[in-house]
């Protein structure tokens, strides 16, 4: 079984956001950039599918510029086999993304394909969804476990009321949460190895994609500074201050 | 405790604009390899270094190694790092492929060990023994030596140490009294030694000590020590480790001030029947073969000196921007960063560091330049050049380290004295820096003697012509004059110094002794100059182009800026001390101290 990974270069975690002085957009001018930790553990969690012998082939595919080849090289040393680059100018919105991704599932044909749930630059979530619907597969979202036993793929969702186990039917589509595994680091023999794995290269017109504007970002903004705390004398004072200044009670 | 972050921005910088590493690749003939990838592997690292290394630092201070039944224990959490930096591949790096290693240049093996060596200086020595080891018995060991030892030290699987000093042989290595008798196909080792690092543990399955030992028809002094590979646990005909212990255990470890986490061990050869030894390479030359790993090893300890004050730097930093101790007329507060005089100490440390990382990794891609030389005259000219660096960037790095940490204590103000924060810890684990592998004294005795006076000084004349080739390039961007000044100042002043010595050490003896250490911290002042001229000049060219990062290049300007005018102008007081001569030093009695 091949599975079909989707990674996304994005703000490295640790490092703060800074939002443009025009407000027009976050600052990625001077910034450090990384593999989205969901993406992360969708690589880790298709790479153990390979090591226990149920999956043969782990390919990754990220859309977005040149830049993002490093964040398909990372997975690639990680443990991916091969990596698909769509190249586009800059990062496409959930809906073009989806379209792209589905072109590639019907060229690829994968039995899975496992996405992070979100990316932590726009925080959408909305991607495998998407991409569930454009192909009219099942999908398992915010696993924490996934099992391959028989023809399904049992997924463990994180779901409010707790956790729910479904069986899916494959080709199906998984997207990661947190608690899904703790991805490895990349060891320096397979970061050598990788830089000989290929790569390939398509554009949206190769795959015969229109890119639409179906949103359009109007302003950003850095929450606002919390203000320091202050240490009240009495309950009654805390209650006081509940239903009186922060009115919350 | 503190966090560590790669400062991947100064890293790349330095390897791409300062030591120009695409342009070597490319002349190498090296596929593949270049600064891109570069930042690749400092990336993975970097991971973890500062999420499962760095953590250990601080505990592993508080708690070091205890010795039970003869065996080291190492501090908690250690074993299972050095599982992970094992089984993800490290220690491999620049070790040659026929024995399993990756073959990468020194730089990569510099820009790396700088962040193992920043995430724990204790931790890190581990690794850096072993690359020692490694190298010892790949310059100097028979083939079948190198097939035996090899492939499971260069993975990781097996440890190294280096048991030189004795008790009565520190710097003076001819004093070493250590026996080895042969014994059929090996020897027997029988002698006590003492401060080995690392010298036993339990977090790999075998330790392999190299030691210095006498033959019993040795000549006397330095000409009559051979080196051995001395295992903690036997072999077996396969080549694999049994569980029969050699006849070396540790006898004692040593409490310091600082490194804590890093066993200190004396070792004890030869309790019973002797510890079954095998030569290296032949009998009597083991002391010129330690100096084939010198250059390696001291350069490797001054790149200790640049991590410990990065990560005293980073911590001194955040305190700095955290710690409200101003209040503003509407009664807010402000963090001492506000402060001129923390300012003052935050871009004392900070140039300091950057000058020094800048000259670590030059010095370091000079090796890999003689390695990949297409002619020999090429080769030797950059074989002088690691020769010369050397002792400036043990010598200097170390010591300017010493003050960097004592400067981030000095910002954590009462919180940096107490030992809860950790600050401390930079400054203690800081001080062995310019104790081992050769005190400060003997770099500079090294500059002096067979770096200077024995070549009559030519080598250190085309280090200056090169500087001052720079001091003319900073002169094309009016933005730079002043720096320019100041470096064509600095390399008169140099030149000078250079020349009191070839004109005073003949005639008096303790001239070069007395004067060296001030010779070797100008040539660093000085070295340092030079890499943030060429900083600067980068950086310029980077902003009059409108490229990206332009608030990482004015910053540089200004760090160049600051290093030209508050650290460069120390040489003037290096050089009134050069000047001076011996004269005050020696003229007193013994029996006046």
């Amino acid at each position: 079984m091949k599975i079909l990974v989707t990674v996304k270069r994005v703000i490295d975690y640790n490092v703060k956001a800074r939002v443009k002085a025009d407000n027009s957009d976050v600052d990625l001018a001077n910034t450090k950039m990384a593999l989205n930790p969901f993406c992360e553990i969708a690589v880790e969690e298709a790479i153990r599918l390979k090591e226990s012998g149920a999956a043969t082939e782990v390919v990754v595919v990220s859309i977005g510029p040149k830049a993002c080849q490093e964040q398909i090289r990372t997975s690639l040393a990680l443990g991916a086999d091969r990596g698909i680059q769509i190249e586009t100018d800059t990062m496409p919105e959930s809906l073009n993304a989806a379209k792209l991704l589905a072109k590639v599932v019907e060229a690829e044909q994968p039995g899975l394909i496992i996405m992070g749930k979100q990316a932590i630059d726009s925080d959408n979530n909305q991607t495998g969804q998407m991409l569930a619907a454009l192909l009219d597969m099942p999908q398992g979202t915010f696993a924490s476990k996934v099992e391959l036993i028989g023809e399904k793929v049992h997924v463990t969702r994180e779901v409010d009321g707790g956790l729910q186990t479904i069986a899916l039917n494959m080709p199906a589509i998984v997207t990661t949460d947190l608690r899904l595994n703790e991805p490895r680091y990349a060891s320096l023999p397979n970061i050598m190895k990788a830089k000989r794995k290929p790569l390939v290269v398509q554009t949206p017109v190769d795959l015969g994609v229109e890119m639409k504007t179906h949103t359009q970002l109007v302003k950003v903004e850095a929450p606002t500074e919390r203000q320091a705390g202050i240490k009240v004398n009495s309950i009654e004072e805390l209650i006081e201050k509940l239903q009186n200044e922060a009115k919350v009670i | 405790m503190s966090e560590y972050n790669h400062p991947y921005q100064d890293v790349d910088f330095v390897i791409k604009e300062i030591v120009e590493f695409d342009s070597f690749c490319q002349n190498a003939g090296l596929e593949d390899i270049n600064s891109e990838f570069a930042s690749v592997i400092l990336n993975e690292a970097a991971k973890l270094g500062s999420e499962v290394i760095a953590p250990l630092n601080t505990t592993g201070d508080s708690q070091g190694s205890s010795l039970k039944d003869k065996k080291v224990q190492q501090a908690d959490g250690f074993s299972e790092a050095y599982q992970q930096y094992m089984e993800n591949g490290w220690s491999s790096l620049t070790a040659e492929a026929e024995f399993g290693g990756q073959n990468l240049p020194n730089l990569f093996g510099t820009a790396i060990n700088e962040i193992w060596q920043s995430a724990s200086l204790a931790f890190s020595l581990c690794p850096m023994l072993t690359q020692g080891a490694i190298s010892a018995i790949k310059h100097h060991g028979s083939e079948s030596l190198k097939h035996t030892w090899l492939p499971n030290m260069i993975s990781g699987q097996w440890t190294g140490t280096m048991n030189l000093t004795e008790p009565d042989a520190g710097t003076d290595l001819a004093a070493i009294k250590t026996k080895a008798v042969p014994n059929n196909d090996h020897y027997l080792i029988s002698g006590q030694k003492i401060f080995i690092t690392w010298g036993d543990h339990q977090m790999t399955e075998n330790v392999v000590h190299l030691v210095l030992a006498r033959l019993p028809d040795a000549p006397a002094g330095v000409k009559g020590i051979s080196l051995f590979v001395v295992p903690k646990f036997l072999l077996d005909e396969q080549g694999n480790t049994t569980s029969q212990l050699n006849d070396v255990h540790c006898t004692a470890l040593e409490h310091k001030l600082g490194i804590h986490a890093s066993p200190t061990c004396s070792m004890s050869f030869g309790d019973n029947d002797g510890a079954i030894g095998y030569i290296v390479g032949e009998p009597h030359k083991g002391l010129s073969y330690m100096f084939t790993m010198m250059n390696h090893a001291r350069q490797d300890v001054g790149l200790q000196g640049l991590a410990v004050s990065e990560r005293s730097y980073q911590q001194a930093l955040q305190y700095a921007k955290e710690r409200l101790q101003g209040t503003n007329k509407d009664g807010s507060r402000f963090s001492i960063i506000k402060f001129p005089d923390v300012r003052r100490m935050l871009m004392q440390m900070k140039a300091s560091i950057e000058a020094m990382r800048a000259l670590a990794y030059v010095a370091s891609n000079e090796t890999d330049k003689s390695r990949y030389a297409k002619t020999a005259d090429e080769k030797a000219k950059h074989f002088s050049r690691v020769e010369l660096y050397t002792p400036i960037v043990k010598g200097w790095l170390t010591e300017l380290a010493q003050e960097v940490t004592y400067l981030g204590t000095q910002i954590n103000g009462g919180m940096g004295f107490i030992e809860e924060t950790g600050s401390a810890q930079h400054y203690r684990d800081a001080r062995i820096l310019t104790i081992y592998e050769g005190t400060t004294g003997i770099q500079a005795l090294d500059l002096v003697g067979r770096k200077t006076l024995f070549d009559k000084g030519e080598q250190l004349a085309l280090l200056l012509i090169e500087i001052a080739q720079t001091s003319v390039d900073l002169k094309q961007y009016p933005q730079l004059d002043k720096l320019a000044l100041s470096l064509e100042n600095a390399v008169i002043t140099a030149q000078e110094a250079r020349n009191w010595l070839l004109d005073n050490a003949q005639a008096d003896k303790s001239a070069a002794g007395s004067v060296s250490v001030n010779f070797m911290m100008m040539f660093g002042y000085i070295c340092g100059a030079w890499m943030m001229a060429k900083a600067a000049i980068k950086s310029q060219q980077k902003l009059d182009l409108g490229e990206d990062k332009t608030e990482f290049f004015k910053a540089k300007l200004v760090t160049a800026q600051f290093y030209f005018e508050h650290l460069l102008p120390r040489i003037h007081t290096n050089f009134a001390s050069i000047q001076a001569g011996s004269d005050s030093i020696m003229s007193l009695p013994e029996d006046q101290f």
